[in-house]
């Protein structure tokens, strides 16, 4: 008995070590400051949900946060145009393409590959939001390295409730809150919100800057 | 006297230069305009002309403030005005993608030689 509590001590001290040493995992540059890319290809994201304005309403805004972190980015609605020309209007069919076929046709240093895994209002009990997950992941054109992979999610929930009135105003307003979260074009503004969370350099786990950017104080 | 003006000044410059150094809060390495909410227009299907119409406003503005238009600006002005048929007006925009932004070369050239091809080929079947 005396021996079980021992070892039960044992495990529980190391549970609580791992629990508080265990940092998040540190993401190794080690590829992206070699490749040092200075122009980015955005493709045409691949749509996980079922939204049909999805993949537009995020390749629209993905430039903004890429640009202002210092790269080039290739403009997206001519690279879409480019794929539509050569037959291709498929994502999954454009992710097959080799990297050194994208590179030879755009140039380009790296290509961002983005992956919609939610975009659209989601109902909850009392409430409704909009949200938009996205996961992205940016890969050397000349080597096929990956270079960097991030995720994340962004929604306009918060404080977006008005206390008080109990749960029958509760219902009117999250029903009212459906209705514009379904009818305007609430997810293409969290859209945007995801795009910048995802993509600006400088955050933890982010993106680097890249060489059009100034040198930082 | 001049001399003291001048250093005066100087000292000034600097101080103004310093103090913006170090005040300033990031600055927008573009003047955006309305480029994005217009990519959203382009995709959805919007009105051709409407959007054209925006981006050449947007660039009156740009070049006012004396600013530089984001990446991909030009280039986009350039897709709107080749599906207006108006050729020159394309080749224009994409040599000024390229002139202002020298990592789009190797997209617009290759842009520039199709175009130039396919009036190449244009001109074969007019004969």
């Amino acid at each position: 008995m005396p021996r079980f509590l021992k070892l039960m001590a044992v495990f529980a001290v190391l549970v609580l070590m791992t629990a508080c040493v265990t940092p998040p995992p540190a993401f190794d540059y080690f590829a992206f400051n070699a490749a040092r890319p200075r122009s980015i290809l955005v493709l045409p994201p691949r749509n996980q949900s079922p939204e049909i304005s999805a993949a537009y309403g995020v390749l629209s805004q993905v430039t903004l946060p890429l640009a202002e972190s210092g790269y080039y980015v290739l403009p997206v609605a001519l690279v879409d145009e480019t794929f539509r020309q050569n037959g291709m209007t498929v994502a999954d069919d454009i992710r097959d393409v080799p990297v050194a076929k994208l590179y030879e046709i755009f140039g380009a240093d790296a290509a961002l590959y983005i992956d919609i895994i939610e975009y659209g209002a989601k109902y909850l009990l009392f409430d409704s939001a909009a949200v938009v997950t996205l996961s992205a992941t940016l890969v050397d054109l000349r080597s096929g390295q990956t270079l960097w992979t991030g995720r994340t999610s962004a929604t306009n929930a918060q404080n977006n409730n008005n206390g008080g009135g109990g749960i029958g105003a509760l219902l009117v307003a999250a029903m009212v809150k459906q209705i514009l979260n379904s009818v305007s074009d609430a997810s293409y503004t969290v859209a945007g919100m995801a795009s910048t969370q995802l993509l600006a350099a400088g955050q933890p786990r982010g993106l680097l800057y890249g060489p059009r950017h100034p040198p930082l104080p | 006297m001049t001399m003291n003006k001048l250093s005066i000044g100087g000292c000034a410059a600097l101080a103004s230069l310093l103090l913006t150094s170090c005040v300033a809060p990031p600055r927008s390495l573009y003047q955006w305009e309305n480029y994005q909410p217009q990519l959203y227009e382009y995709f959805k299907g919007g009105s051709i002309e409407a959007q054209v119409a925006e981006l050449e406003r947007g660039l009156v503005v740009i070049r006012a403030k004396n600013a530089l238009p984001p990446p991909g600006y030009h280039a986009q002005l350039g897709l709107l005005y080749s599906s207006l048929g108006k050729e020159d007006q394309m080749v224009q925009e994409f040599q000024t993608e390229k002139s202002l932004f020298p990592e789009a070369a190797p997209y617009m050239d290759f842009l520039l030689n199709n175009a130039r091809q396919a009036a190449t080929a244009r001109a074969q079947e007019g004969n």
